[in-house]
């Protein structure tokens, strides 16, 4: 029998071998795919979370564990599919026009799938019309932006605005942060919402899509 | 252009230009520079370097007229305070905005317009000025980034030959090469990555960018002035105030970034390095070239821990940069420029004999070096210490390895000395890179193969650093 309190750790620890081991394991002997995402794989990343939140990890032990977890991902998405059951939530993201800056995007896109969720990464310098072309085809369910630049943090609310006119405000959610990114200016644009970490992302996404 | 004799800095191994932390004070470099209507960088005196930055605003043709009165206003109120305060003299930083350098026309209008202003004020209150024009490395506008062609490139270098005829005194960029693998490195706390970003990629490209950079300064009789570390071991430091990334990371990634910065001075850059390039007290002892340092004063534009020991051995205090916003006083640009003349008028006045200039200097090391690694690294002590090996070969990635090796060592000696505090949580990580450190080879070529294998799917194209995949 797979040793599912392994694969806790094994995401915890960012053991990504392990993780898609025990994975791969627990399901060949029949094991619930929900139940292996619910009751393991989330709450080790919630754990990791917490650590982090707590100055007691860094990104790199996050991102470390963010791709154990997506390692168990590739086995269990299929499965789930299988169920029928919806996977989390899709998240397009992508700094906005004219912003180059793709750390912090890059992070809070691993962070996303660390999470359990679908992200569709546009990469930098993503025109209003791109978001909401990629969010319509995708299906997905957030618009993440980005921007580093007081120069480029106009491209969020062409996007909000965007959005309005193709009529997806509401049904499509977005969520925006940068260093300059208050949450006054997510309130002042119209954005659903703000975050100023990557952790915090996730869990606003969570929010968002109402997981 | 009348730039203090050369000889050939850091071409080799060679012995730093500071060789003794006795020596090693603000206000005097071994190689002063001259730029500008009178101003002298380096030669006794620390002058302000001010720079600043529109407010939120497309920058495109319909908003060009509001552009230009924006910083029309900013460098009247800059000038004016400067003047007012009576500075030794004024640096005036332009680093441009991507569309200005896309379209380099644009930034040598505003090039103009400043440098107008700037001359109005030396001949109308004898204010002695330089300006800076820093054009953006927009290289990586296309991903992964070409290095040494198309578009971007062609207009960066149209906008270094438009730097000198629109009144530009030097030209300074935050160069990028290398940040491809350095981004993800950092984030991976992955130390193998980091040495090939700064040690072989950034080297190479900085070879390439600042020879175009000289010779064309050279064409226009304009100072090549200096680079920064900007985009790699800054990144580190805000990334390590956020505290997402170990603190002793970023210490490393600062030392590991003075090859890459040296590189500069070797093809004929002359200083003052940029603002931002903490890494400048090393460039200073390497290379004999002034500097221009920020700290406190650009707790406007980022935090750090660094705010004073910055200060301890600067040519030029700056503020990095701030946003035209309107506060209680005044617009910030010139608030900063305020702040900044104090802090120079200051440092001046106690630099009046050599004793105050030491004691000063002592003041700002001790306010702050055992709180944090990344201050530890900037001890005047530290910097020749640690320049001293950097400069015991002529090979960048050598340089880079031993850069890295020799941090560690300092910083654990250090601890256990007592002479800087390192988070408990942090300790786990000196021992994991002193590990991945012992593991760098001595052989560049043998570093190089293991890393273009390694870095085969990576977003970078090596061949646009002169290597072959």
């Amino acid at each position: 029998m797979a040793d599912l309190q392994a694969l806790y750790t094994a995401v915890l620890e960012g053991n990504k071998n392990l993780a898609a081991e025990t994975t791969r394991e627990a399901l060949d002997e029949g094991a619930n795919p929900e139940e292996l995402l619910q009751k393991y794989m989330i709450p080790a990343m919630d754990e990791v979370g917490r650590l982090f939140e707590e100055n007691e990890y860094f990104v790199p032990e996050l991102l470390i564990s963010a791709r154990a977890m997506k390692a168990a991902l590739e086995y269990i998405r299929p499965k789930l599919a299988e169920t029928g059951a919806k996977p989390i939530g899709k998240v397009v993201i992508g700094t906005v026009r004219g912003d180059l800056h793709d750390i912090g995007k890059n992070l809070v896109a691993a962070m996303l799938e660390g999470g359990g969720f679908e992200v569709i990464d546009l990469g930098v310098d993503v025109s209003p019309e791109k978001f909401i072309d990629a969010a319509r085809e995708q299906g997905a369910q957030v618009i993440a932006m980005s921007a580093l630049l007081t120069t480029t943090m106009p491209g969020m609310k062409s996007t909000v605005e965007a959005l309005t006119n193709a009529g997806l405000k509401g049904s499509v959610r977005t969520m925006i942060g940068g260093a300059p990114v208050t949450q006054r200016y997510a309130d002042d644009i119209g954005a659903d919402a703000f975050s100023d970490n990557a952790s915090g992302a996730v869990r606003i996404a969570r929010q968002l899509v109402g997981a | 252009m009348n730039v203090h004799p050369q000889s050939d800095i850091a071409s080799a191994a060679a012995t730093p230009a500071i060789s003794s932390a006795h020596d090693f004070l603000y206000g005097q470099a071994p190689r002063p520079v001259s730029c500008g209507r009178g101003v002298v960088i380096g030669a006794g005196e620390v002058i302000p370097e001010v720079n600043f930055t529109l407010p939120p605003i497309d920058i495109m043709e319909e908003t060009w007229p509001e552009v230009r009165a924006q910083y029309t206003e900013m460098i009247d109120g800059v000038c004016k305070r400067a003047a007012d305060l009576e500075v030794p003299a004024l640096v005036v930083e332009f680093e441009t905005l991507p569309p200005m350098t896309v379209f380099p026309e644009w930034g040598a209008e505003i090039t103009e317009l400043l440098a107008a202003t700037m001359r109005r004020y030396g001949e109308t209150r004898g204010l002695r000025s330089a300006l800076r024009l820093t054009p953006n490395d927009t290289r990586d506008h296309v991903r992964p980034p070409v290095m040494r062609s198309g578009s971007y490139w062609d207009g960066m270098v149209r906008l270094f030959d438009l730097a000198g005829p629109s009144g530009a005194d030097m030209i300074g960029i935050e160069s990028t090469g290398g940040k491809e693998i350095h981004d993800q490195a950092i984030m991976d706390a992955d130390l193998e990555g980091i040495v090939y970003a700064l040690g072989v990629l950034a080297p190479r490209d900085m070879r390439f960018l600042w020879t175009a950079i000289v010779q064309s300064c050279r064409t226009h009789g304009i100072v090549p002035s200096g680079d920064t570390a900007c985009g790699f071991a800054n990144t580190a430091m805000v990334l390590a105030e956020q505290r997402m990334i170990p603190r002793v990371l970023a210490a490393v990634d600062r030392v590991a970034s003075v090859p890459r910065g040296l590189v500069a001075y070797e093809v004929g850059a002359v200083g003052p390095s940029k603002d931002c390039a903490y890494e400048g007290p090393y460039m200073k002892a390497i290379a004999g070239v002034p500097i221009s340092m920020e700290g406190r004063s650009a707790a406007c534009a980022h935090l750090s821990t660094v705010g004073n020991i910055a200060q301890a051995v600067c040519d030029l205090w700056s503020n990095e940069s701030v946003q035209n916003v309107r506060l209680l006083s005044t617009n910030a640009p010139t608030v900063s420029v305020e702040q900044l003349a104090y802090d120079c008028r200051l440092l001046n006045t106690a630099a009046k004999t050599r004793a105050g200039a030491e004691q000063m200097r002592d003041w700002l090391v001790a306010s702050d070096a055992a709180l944090d690694p990344q201050a530890h690294v900037l001890r005047p002590e530290v910097v020749v210490k640690l320049s001293a090996l950097i400069s015991g070969t002529a090979c960048a990635y050598q340089r880079t390895r031993i850069a890295v090796i020799a941090t560690l060592d300092e910083l654990a000696r250090a601890r256990v000395a007592g002479e800087v505090r390192i988070a408990e949580n942090e300790l786990r990580w000196l021992d994991q890179f002193r590990k991945a450190a012992d593991g760098l080879p001595e052989c560049e070529d043998e570093f190089i193969a293991e890393m273009l294998v390694r870095y085969a799917d990576a977003p970078y194209l090596p061949g646009e650093y002169g290597l072959t995949a």
